[in-house]
């Protein structure tokens, strides 16, 4: 072995210059995570969403009337690719964020001198790129089974990258509480898959009871389903306005909430 | 300047444990400094909070001039760290550890892929860059974090017993490319519990147990205050008792095999003669531990009955 060590010679990197590329490379690192391992992050939603439009969409819907005008395979499609956005874009985070803590290599970054707000943002960046990875294999999917026309496209953009980054957000306050692999599979499982059910994916909230009708309001994904359908499709349960509301005071009070976890290390740093 | 200056640092853990009590402890540019001390005296806590994996309880420190409270990353940015456990993610490659690790240092990719091409070459593992590193040996492992921690070609490099588990034939070729980093500017701090390992390569040393600096001098200071040495001698003839010899305690092991402590105001000659005295032929002579050794067990022995 012989060294050739010139760390004098090495041009001292500025602040700003460590913070872009240290972003850079933790998005392509989770870039790479996601495609070496596309059987376990692309591929299911593409199955899944398959067999949806298979059962719900062509052998149930096809006996169901329209939904507030629309056909409701179309009408279920939006809901569809949102479910595949939001459950991906989360355990894309928890899982890379709590695979890195478990297996230590999140000292990596942890003694670099990268801040905790780059971190986040590289980790919930990569959530946002999987979200839209899976996001587009959905979409299409959908069009093998049904017409799905696009009335606003920036709302569909924004909804879509509002709702990824709102997740992805969830999945690393996830990861940082978890302690062992069940505890990253808990909130998926039984909070997230229920509140996407509940949340209007299927059905319009307007044929439910005024009680139920009531109840789903308190339901968030149900505003982020609705503000990406009226995208495609110009029919929302909700105003829109409130939708992007609620979502960027999610984004704002779950981003500072990591920043400042991360700072302190919860569960990280002893 | 120096690389790294401490002053009253404590840590005590949430259970209670007090890992540092008030540590003050300064390691100029350029040095090669040997940090040692028994199992949980406090070395992997003082590495922990001088590269912010572990949050001090008290104390100030800096790292160049850069202070770990006020400019955090700064600090960071002068600091390579080889820890003690394997921490990389063993699903990926040897390249893609080092070239992302230099990216998380602000270096751009292109120069990243050319660092990690002339420090995988120049600690073996060029071949198997594009190898899971799961699959690479416990020397191999060590060596890619090495190779890792230099790929922003730090001012200080931090290394956590980077030796552990390597057979002899690499842990001496890791010493010379660890010195010729050293006389080519690096500053380097090693913690080891191969004691031969800190006397070949360390020009300071201190010894810290019970979370206290126990000892803080120049290694050739540090030896120079041994004053006898033990030695193993193996004879040609066994013999039934050991043999009485003036200004020498001796002592029998086993039937051909004499340990001998020698002042070192004595000369070797004269032990020699004495035994040939006796009819005794010495075939073979061995230290029985190596000096430093020697040196840290009775300081820790002493601050452990202190």
């Amino acid at each position: 072995m012989s060294s050739m060590v010139e760390h004098s010679a090495a041009p001292p990197q500025s602040m700003a210059q460590i913070r872009r590329v240290g972003f850079q490379t933790i998005v392509i690192r989770e870039f790479h995570r996601i495609v070496r391992i596309w059987s376990q992050t692309i591929l299911p939603s593409g199955v899944t969403a398959t067999l949806y439009f298979l059962i719900f969409g062509a052998v149930i819907g096809s006996r169901l009337g329209p939904m507030e005008g629309i056909s409701y395979m179309t009408y279920i499609a939006p809901g569809l690719i949102m479910q595949a956005v939001i459950l991906n874009s989360y355990n894309n985070v928890v899982s890379s964020f709590f695979g890195a803590k478990f297996g230590k290599h999140i000292e990596e970054l942890l003694v670099s001198p990268l801040p905790s707000w780059i971190i986040v943002s590289g980790y919930v960046a990569g959530g946002l790129l999987r979200g839209a990875m899976v996001g587009l294999l959905v979409s299409i999917v959908t069009l093998f089974f049904t017409h799905l026309p696009v009335r606003h496209p920036v709302i569909v953009v924004a909804a879509a990258a509002m709702t990824s980054v709102t997740f992805a957000l969830g999945g690393f306050l996830n990861a940082m509480f978890a302690k062992n692999f069940d505890q990253i599979s808990i909130i998926p499982n039984f909070v997230l898959t229920p509140l996407i059910y509940l949340g209007g994916v299927f059905y319009s909230i307007v044929q439910l009871p005024a009680w139920a009708q009531h109840l789903s309001l308190v339901d968030p994904i149900l505003y982020m389903v609705n503000a990406f359908r009226f995208g495609f499709l110009g029919v929302s349960d909700v105003p829109v306005v409130a939708a992007f509301t609620i979502m960027i005071i999610a984004i704002v009070a779950l981003f500072s909430t990591a920043v400042l976890l991360l700072d302190r290390s919860s569960g990280i740093r002893e | 300047m120096n690389a790294l200056s401490v002053q009253g640092l404590t840590k005590t853990y949430r259970n209670g444990v007090q890992a540092l009590k008030g540590i003050d402890l300064a390691v100029e540019e350029g040095d090669f400094f040997a940090l040692l001390g028994p199992n949980g005296a406090g070395k992997t806590t003082l590495i922990g909070i001088v590269t912010s994996l572990v949050r001090k309880t008290g104390g100030v420190a800096s790292i160049f001039g850069y202070d770990i409270d006020r400019q955090l990353e700064q600090a960071k940015s002068c600091i390579g760290v080889v820890p003690q456990e394997i921490n990389f993610n063993m699903f990926e490659t040897p390249l893609t550890i080092v070239v992302n690790q230099a990216g998380f240092y602000g270096i751009p990719r292109a120069i990243a892929h050319q660092r990690a091409e002339k420090y995988l070459k120049q600690l073996q593992l060029w071949e198997k860059r594009n190898h899971a590193s799961r699959g690479l040996s416990g020397g191999m492992k060590r060596r890619l974090m090495i190779a890792r921690a230099l790929m922003h070609e730090p001012r200080l490099l931090i290394l956590d017993e980077p030796t552990a588990g390597v057979d002899i034939e690499i842990r001496r070729s890791m010493w010379d490319f660890l010195r010729d980093i050293n006389q080519r500017g690096t500053t380097i701090i090693l913690t080891t519990h191969y004691l031969e390992e800190a006397e070949t390569l360390c020009r300071n040393i201190a010894i810290i147990d019970g979370g206290r600096i126990i000892e803080r001098d120049r290694m050739s200071n540090l030896l120079r205050r041994l004053h006898s040495e033990t030695f193993v001698l193996s004879l040609s003839q066994p013999l039934t008792a050991a043999p009485a010899l003036e200004r020498y305690p001796v002592k029998l092991i086993d039937e051909t095999t004499l340990e001998v402590e020698v002042s070192k105001q004595e000369n070797l000659n004269d032990l020699f003669a004495r035994l040939s005295a006796l009819g005794i032929e010495v075939l073979s002579l061995r230290n029985k531990v190596n000096r430093l050794e020697e040196i840290f067990m009775r300081l820790v022995e002493r601050g452990a009955a202190a």
